[in-house]
């Protein structure tokens, strides 16, 4: 079982101790209405410090834009909800929930991703990079989100956060030589407002001139 | 999401083990299906064994093969030199499939392992014998125009969505899994079942079996191939038909062929007797032609997806073009 780590740490202080056998025994109930094989069955094999913990909370390190955290969150919790309603950065956009908009692009270790399909806790040890940490820092733009507004790059906004996260990744990958690999490699960041045609010529402005993104 | 214990594994027996003990559990890769499923009710586990740390991600070069470890990302395996240069038809149908976001996500096991998007499938409010065993199948007398034209049953008329999977099925790869009762392999034609009178079994992987890599022959399909998806749009759609096409040529005659298509069966299509149609034949639309009526040989439609026995021989003869001409 070494090999296999528990979301659940067993540092926890005396109140959620109490709070966990309480959980254990509460837990054990409910799980049994609706499937009581498994439930008897982990009792049974001495799991049941496990059942507890699919309703308690995890223990969570992270870095997001260059700030680090140790939280608690519920395994169920995506990275994006995390994100926008426990540290409320709220940049990132929900658009559909289901990967299928890029309203919720993120960058972890350098990578863009999705960040309503992946869970929290599936980021262990990850530096997450979100709009709000994109620009250098001070007053400064960073050079795709001043292409956007020069290029009119939106118009209601609403997937505008997730494109600029997509377009960053897409110089960085070097996938921008053309207006059709352009087209196709930001395939995956949908605009209801149809600004297609002006966000690529924005990441045509900001490749071609050269600035490090 | 319905709720579920968490636990990471770090050790590949580690999580066979959890898998085998629980049969509520299931592996958890890139998330991009299972979580996706989880949210619409689709799949309920109770408990998700984290695999991301394991050391599977490897794409090495073998003696007469390329092995691809199961936690290699798509969107790294699409850009990997070893891959590009001597499995370029893999890398075409990878970088086919969702978007570059979701191809840092996904993984090469997942990938393959990814169900159905057959939509009564995903409406939990729907009959379907997949998710519901018994309950009927929602598309048969439904909305069916994504649907099965070889290999279905009455149960099941599902395709596989994988585009990945369909280049794998061409190349004759070997699915490398360990389990409980040890390590198998499988070659990828064996791997996705018909769904049969049991559409809810999409594989034969057995209880706790995690797919540790895919390996794939060496070959000589480095230059003359293609993948060609046809979707609804552009980029970032799945494919009503997709067709992986790698041909040898010497001179213009054709001395080995590969084909396998998507979107058509329940598992990616191979497509044996056309190909053998191929060999020894001069690379024509015409030799093109006969090999796509002998592959569409077999083929029935359903009231929405009788498009689908055009396209599909098109498909196929536009495929075969494009390899021989690249
Ligand atoms: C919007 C959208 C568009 C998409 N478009 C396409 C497309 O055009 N073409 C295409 O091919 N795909 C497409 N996909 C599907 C995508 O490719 C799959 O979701 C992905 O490949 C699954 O990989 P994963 O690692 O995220 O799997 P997960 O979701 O983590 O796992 C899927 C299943 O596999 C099991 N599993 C995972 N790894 C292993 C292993 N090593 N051993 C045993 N079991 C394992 C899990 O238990 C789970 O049941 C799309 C997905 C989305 C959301
Ligand atoms: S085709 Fe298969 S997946 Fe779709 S409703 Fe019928 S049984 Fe379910
Ligand atoms: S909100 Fe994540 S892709 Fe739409
Ligand atoms: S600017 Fe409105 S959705 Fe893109």
């Amino acid at each position: 079982m070494a090999d296999e780590q528990p979301g659940l740490s067993l540092d926890h202080d005396e109140h959620s101790q109490a709070r966990r056998t309480f959980l254990k025994q509460s837990s054990l109930l409910t799980a049994l209405a609706f499937t009581p094989g498994p439930v008897v069955r982990a009792a049974a094999a001495e799991l049941d410090e496990k059942v507890a913990a699919a309703f308690e909370k995890v223990p969570l390190k992270l870095a997001v834009n260059g700030k680090r955290y140790k939280l608690q969150v519920e395994p169920r919790t995506t990275l994006l909800d995390l994100l926008r309603e426990q540290l409320h950065l709220t940049g990132t956009k929900k658009g559909c929930d289901y990967g299928q908009c890029g309203a919720c692009t993120v960058h972890v270790d350098g990578k863009r991703i999705n960040s309503c399909l992946t869970l929290a806790v599936m980021q262990e040890g990850k530096e997450v990079t979100t709009i709000e940490g994109l620009a250098p820092g001070g007053d400064k733009l960073h050079p795709m989100q001043e292409a956007f507004i020069k290029h009119d790059g939106f118009q209601c906004g609403y997937c505008t956060p997730g494109q600029i996260m997509s377009a960053v990744a897409c110089i960085r990958e070097g996938h921008a030589d053309s207006e059709g690999e352009i087209r196709e490699y930001m395939s995956g960041n949908i605009c209801r407002c149809g600004a297609y045609t002006n966000i690529v010529a924005a990441i045509q402005e900001v490749k071609n001139g050269g600035q490090r993104v | 999401m319905n709720q579920f214990q968490y636990v990471r594994a770090s050790k590949p027996k580690a999580a066979i083990e959890a898998l085998a003990r629980d049969p509520n559990a299931q592996f958890i890769a890139g998330g991009t299906n299972l979580l996706d499923l989880m949210k619409r009710g689709v799949m309920a586990p109770q408990k998700l064994i984290d695999i991301n740390k394991l050391p599977l991600d490897k794409i090495e070069r073998q003696e007469g093969n390329i092995r691809i470890g199961a936690l290699a990302l798509n969107g790294a395996v699409a850009e990997d030199k070893l891959v590009l240069e001597k499995l370029p038809l893999l890398a075409q149908a990878l970088n086919a499939g969702a978007s570059a976001q979701l191809r840092n996500m996904a993984t090469v096991g997942g990938n393959m392992l990814q169900r159905t998007r057959c939509p009564y499938f995903y409406d939990t409010a729907m009959p379907c014998n997949k998710r519901e065993p018994g309950t009927g199948c929602g598309a048969l007398e439904g909305y069916n125009r994504m649907h099965a034209i070889f290999g279905f049953s009455d149960k099941c008329i599902a395709v596989h969505p994988s585009d990945m999977s369909v280049a794998l099925a061409a190349l004759d790869a070997t699915v490398l899994v360990s389990g409980p009762k040890g390590d198998r392999r499988i070659p990828f034609a064996e791997l996705h079942r018909l769904p049969g009178d049991q559409p809810h079994i999409d594989t034969t992987l057995g209880a706790g079996e995690l797919i540790t890599a895919v390996e794939v022959p060496d070959n000589a399909f480095t230059r003359h191939v293609h993948y060609l998806k046809v979707r609804e749009r552009a980029s970032y759609a799945f494919a009503l038909v997709s067709v992986a096409a790698a041909l040898q040529l010497d001179g213009s005659t054709i001395k080995d062929a590969r084909l396998a298509m998507g979107g058509v069966a329940h598992k990616p299509w191979r497509l044996a007797d056309a190909e053998k149609t191929l060999v020894g034949k001069p690379a024509t639309d015409e030799t093109f032609r006969q090999a796509a009526e002998v592959a569409m040989r077999g083929a029935k439609a359903f009231q929405h997806n009788a498009y689908k026995l055009k396209l599909g021989p098109n498909s196929i003869v536009q495929a075969l073009k494009n390899a021989a001409a690249a």
